[in-house]
């Protein structure tokens, strides 16, 4: 399957997005706390588990909330109680709300007005082409899917062709097709020279898009930089596993002899929990030591695959 | 490739106004108050007939239901339906992210809620006063429930932004502070809307169908000052208007 992504263009000028010391509360609720990053050209992925402040910072970046301290510049200039920075800056937020009576192109059409385009027509067009919406064009928004929807927004959001472009969860509700028709668009955007934000929790759709990421943690930047680098993190951590088996003293044994097991707790109600330093090899001599033992082994879960395991993780290491 | 134009000043926007009036229409809320006007004139019509009085009927009628409950609760509905409820299901974040000045924003919202609830209320009243034979008195109506249709809209628009039940606290103001109050408090009566439009119908239709209890000048003063004070609070708190996350 291929999909064609639309010539994408230069942007005039290369935006940038802004952070220094920035830190929002609500009473005594901190949902922010003292972040400072800086965004150029290219695709970031912001990355953090549910709650974890990915709408705040967004938010703050699209002048939607006041930093409660600190500064937030898109190219340059503060993003709160100044419109005039949404000629250069679109966004996509999280919560689906869009006037369901109108179609794709008066949402788009009427998106190129506001923005006073020379020419709204043609510059609706083009960013119903870039998101592969011109078939449904003409159906009213409440017809739409929820992957649909949020391609006619996005079309929306990019009809001035802005220098940075910000999503809040873009990939939500949608299939696996135009999920990756959407990765494609956002790279293409990046490559030309826009500096694009994206927020996810989820780890696999962050490192198909981009390489760079900023990982938020319970309002803190955990870590920042090189997928890779953060991904290689996340591997030198044990691998968690509890385990129910026919004689869970007689495993523990063996276990222990086995280099790839760092360490097994047992507890007479809950049954094992291992610790492994290889993933691989600890999941390959698993059966055959249960073999060997004659141990029956019930259930084999890993706990702390969950995302925010990585990311506590991440914040606690070194 | 589309750049965006030398930014002009405007103070009304026709695409922000076309949606937002398109929006109005399609709310079931405002939908079931429509049948109130005819109401109005339902009943003018009926009660003429039945030989009732000029006098009885216009003051039962036009007055008792058209200026102080219809006249206020289309307002309320229109003025918080062109923004609190767009604020309400989120679709008010499409047009804050826009290059636009946030006066253009107000005032273009402000302008479909007056015309709105002038036409939906000062024309069936018009109507009545014609019913009842005074050209002047349907003029006055209609010039009244602009008057009202000013100051009151400027008012809800406001309480959008000030709080998350603005319908409520608009009720609370047309009912306990204007129905109540200002029957039992003589001084309420010159912080009334309903008295200000009373005013003007009785100035305007120079008819003894009507009457009024404050002067023509404290009243046009009130409506200029309430209008053009709660809208200028209005713009100002849209410019730091907070739009927040479904989960922060």
């Amino acid at each position: 399957m291929t999909t064609v992504v639309p010539a994408v263009t230069t942007p005039a000028t290369t935006g940038s997005v802004q952070l220094l010391g920035v830190s929002k509360w609500y009473g005594n609720v901190v949902a922010v706390n003292d972040i400072t990053m800086s965004l150029g050209p290219g695709v970031t992925g912001l990355l953090g588990p549910n709650g974890a402040g990915k709408t705040t910072v967004l938010h703050m970046m699209a002048g939607f909330l006041a930093p409660s301290r600190g500064e937030v510049l898109v190219s340059g200039t503060p993003a709160w109680r100044n419109p005039s920075v949404y000629s250069g800056l679109g966004i996509v937020v999280e919560r689906e709300a869009v006037h369901g009576f109108l179609t794709g192109w008066e949402f788009v059409h009427a998106s190129a007005k506001l923005h006073r385009l020379p020419d709204p027509a043609a510059a609706a067009r083009r960013a119903i082409e870039l998101v592969e919406m011109t078939e449904a064009k003409d159906r009213r928004l409440d017809t739409y899917s929820k992957g649909m929807r949020q391609r006619m927004r996005v079309a929306a959001a990019l009809v001035h062709d802005p220098a940075v472009l910000l999503l809040d969860e873009p990939f939500n509700g949608m299939d696996p097709r135009q999920r990756m028709h959407m990765m494609e668009l956002l790279h293409a955007m990046g490559d030309s020279g826009r500096t694009v934000l994206f927020s996810s929790h989820i780890l696999e759709e962050v490192e198909q898009v981009s390489g760079t990421v900023q990982v938020i943690v319970a309002g803190r930047l955990a870590a920042s930089g090189d997928y890779r680098t953060i991904r290689r993190l996340m591997t030198h951590r044990p691998h968690v596993f509890t385990l129910r088996s026919s004689d869970d003293r007689a495993l523990a044994v063996a276990l222990m002899a086995e280099p790839s097991v760092a360490g097994v707790d047992l507890d007479p109600k809950k049954g094992l929990t291992v610790k492994a330093s290889d993933y691989g090899t600890f999941t390959r001599r698993l059966p055959k030591l249960a073999l060997a033992q004659r141990i029956r082994v019930h259930a084999l879960v890993p706990t702390d695959e969950s995302l925010e395991s990585v990311f506590s993780y991440l914040v606690g290491a070194p | 490739m589309p750049t965006a134009q030398a930014r002009r000043f405007a103070l009304f926007n026709p695409t922000v106004a076309a949606i937002t009036t398109r929006a109005l229409f399609g709310r079931r809320r405002f939908l079931l108050l429509l049948p109130l006007p005819v109401l109005v004139l339902g009943l003018a019509f009926l009660t003429k007939s039945a030989g009732v009085a000029d006098r009885d009927w216009v003051e039962t009628v036009v007055e008792g239901l058209g200026l102080v409950v219809v006249l206020p609760i289309i307002a309320l509905i229109v003025g918080t339906g062109v923004l609190g409820s767009e604020i309400d299901d989120g679709t008010l974040a499409h047009v804050l992210a826009k290059p636009l000045s946030r006066t253009e924003i107000v005032l273009s919202k402000f302008a479909v809620a007056v015309g709105v609830t002038t036409l939906t209320t000062g024309v069936p009243l018009a109507l009545a006063g014609l019913m009842a034979g005074e050209p002047r008195l349907a003029v006055g109506l209609l010039v009244g429930s602009f008057v009202g249709a000013l100051a009151y809209t400027a008012l809800f628009l406001l309480l959008s932004l000030l709080t998350r039940r603005p319908v409520l606290i608009g009720l609370a103001y047309v009912l306990i502070w204007e129905g109540l109050l200002s029957s039992i408090l003589q001084g309420t009566r010159v912080l009334s809307i309903y008295q200000y439009v009373r005013t003007v119908v009785d100035r305007v239709a120079d008819s003894d169908l009507v009457s009024s209890a404050i002067g023509l000048n404290v009243a046009l003063a009130m409506v200029f000052i309430f209008t053009v004070g709660f809208t200028l609070l209005a713009i100002d708190r849209l410019r730091s208007f907070s739009v927040q996350g479904e989960t922060s």
